[in-house]
């Protein structure tokens, strides 16, 4: 950004890449910004320097930046709320208070049409979940540079990794998705048993009721079964992912037309501006999607009947 | 775009916030929100009674008001009643007094005439023995003739 060599390529690497921060094995050869090689005499923790280092450091790191962001926001939102929460009065609600209750009042009726059981804790994880996704989905909305280049300011060093949507980190959603999915299953087993959960995982959709035949169903319908169920929490988190990722390359490839010449400046203040708006759409929508299909999979967890 | 650590993180961040809003966002604000329906419906029960209540009051005026116009219009009416009979008492009393008056009157020139009737007879005989004494010329004796005279006022 800062550099004069700065490439198309480059800066759109440079904005898709978290800041890593992870254990680099003793011997690796870790290539410096002019091209020289350092290699480490002994197993490091440090930050990646480049997208090859953070993929090199394997499983064990950590995204600092979508990581810090993402509970940066959350936190914003535990405290707004919960001081609200508070100070909440019966009398006639003002100011923050009336849009607090508005969005619990919105959310928990979302939540009554979707899901009949007995769960007090359904409704408070939608308001969570509709909250603090709009919350990572909203930093998509700040101009793509600000934040990566005031951090770059800071930090002294104009390399720094830094992205600010902790939504377009499949890390995020995947991770909130997986939680999502230990929830199902904790759920699903409380409320059915092991063996009723285990037998809705065999008997379903295939049933003869004759031992002998579901002897040759239950491998069949365990497959069946068992795709669906991997396939909610990861098509849950992909979708949240993809969306905000599409989102943000958008903002990125506009960002570089604003260096392309005065007409392309114009054209993508227009396009800027216009795509914002419509993102304004898409991140409420995203949201509400991960918030409702949340509910969703909680309700079907919970449901034992046998009537689907 | 590796996926490593930072997806346990965050299910366990996502866990946290669950659980803190779970524990200490969401039952206040909807206890308040619930209290405040409470309230309102409250509210609106109470201004229903009132409603009520106010009809019925109004009811019940416009009753006594229609109970007092007839109670009033029967009193007025006795007390006419009552006035054209103390009327017609007195025009009766003033005409027996009037009777009586008249009777008492008639019974007194009856008296008096009587009287003057008898003072006449008592008077006649010494008229009429002085108009004969002035005829005769003093030839009638009086003691002669009073008994003749005398008789002559009884037959008057």
């Amino acid at each position: 950004m800062a550099s004069e060599e700065i490439t198309t390529t480059g800066y759109i690497q440079h904005h898709l890449q978290n800041m890593a921060y992870g254990k680099l094995p003793a011997g690796y050869e870790r290539v410096n910004a002019d091209g020289s090689i350092t290699v480490l005499e002994e197993s490091t923790w440090t930050l990646a320097h480049t997208s090859q280092e953070a993929v090199d450091m394997g499983f064990w790191a950590v995204h600092l930046d979508s990581m810090g962001w993402s509970i940066a926001l959350g936190v914003i939102f535990a405290f707004l709320f919960a001081r609200v929460a508070s100070k909440a009065t019966v009398g006639v609600p003002t100011g923050v208070q009336s849009f607090v209750e508005l969005v619990v009042e919105f959310v928990d009726n979302t939540v009554k049409d979707i899901f009949h059981h007995r769960n007090t804790m359904i409704a408070p994880m939608a308001l969570t979940i509709f909250m603090w996704v709009f919350m990572m989905n909203f930093m998509d909305l700040i101009p793509v540079d600000w934040l990566p280049m005031a951090a770059a300011k800071i930090a002294g060093n104009d390399h720094l990794f830094f992205k600010v949507v902790p939504t377009t980190d499949p890390n995020i959603t995947l991770g909130m998705a997986f939680a999502v999915f230990l929830l199902m299953l904790f759920f699903s087993i409380k409320e059915k048993g092991l063996m009723g959960f285990v037998k809705e995982l065999t008997l379903h959709p295939f049933h003869a009721g004759k031992w002998y035949v579901d002897i040759f169903l239950i491998p069949i319908n365990l497959i069946l079964e068992t795709v669906s169920l991997i396939a909610k929490p990861i098509s849950l988190g992909l979708r949240l992912f993809g969306n905000l990722y599409a989102g943000e390359m958008i903002f990125i490839l506009i960002a570089l037309m604003f260096g392309g010449g005065a007409l392309l400046f114009a054209g993508a203040g227009v396009l800027q501006w216009g795509w914002a708006v419509f993102h304004i759409l898409v991140i409420t929508l995203q949201a509400f999607v991960f918030m409702v299909l949340t509910t969703v999979y909680m309700a079907m967890a919970h449901d034992t009947g046998e009537d689907h | 775009m590796n996926i490593n650590l930072t997806l346990i993180g965050q299910t366990v961040t996502f866990l946290v916030f669950v659980w803190f809003c779970w524990k200490y966002v969401w039952p206040a604000l909807i206890g308040v929100m619930a209290e405040r329906e409470k309230k309102i419906a409250e509210g609106l029960q109470a201004a229903e009674r009132a409603d009520k209540d106010l009809e019925l009051a109004q009811k019940k005026a416009t009753d006594q008001l229609k109970e007092a116009k007839v109670q009033a219009a029967t009193i007025v009416e006795q007390a006419n009643k009552r006035a054209a009979q103390i009327v017609e008492e007195a025009k009766e009393q003033a005409r027996a007094e009037g009777d009586r008056l008249k009777a008492a009157a008639q019974a007194e020139i009856l008296q008096e005439s009587n009287r003057a009737k008898e003072a006449l007879r008592a008077q006649v005989a010494t008229l009429a023995l002085a108009g004969a004494t002035k005829v005769l010329g003093s030839s009638v004796d009086e003691a002669k003739h009073s008994e003749l005279l005398n008789q002559l006022a009884q037959e008057l």
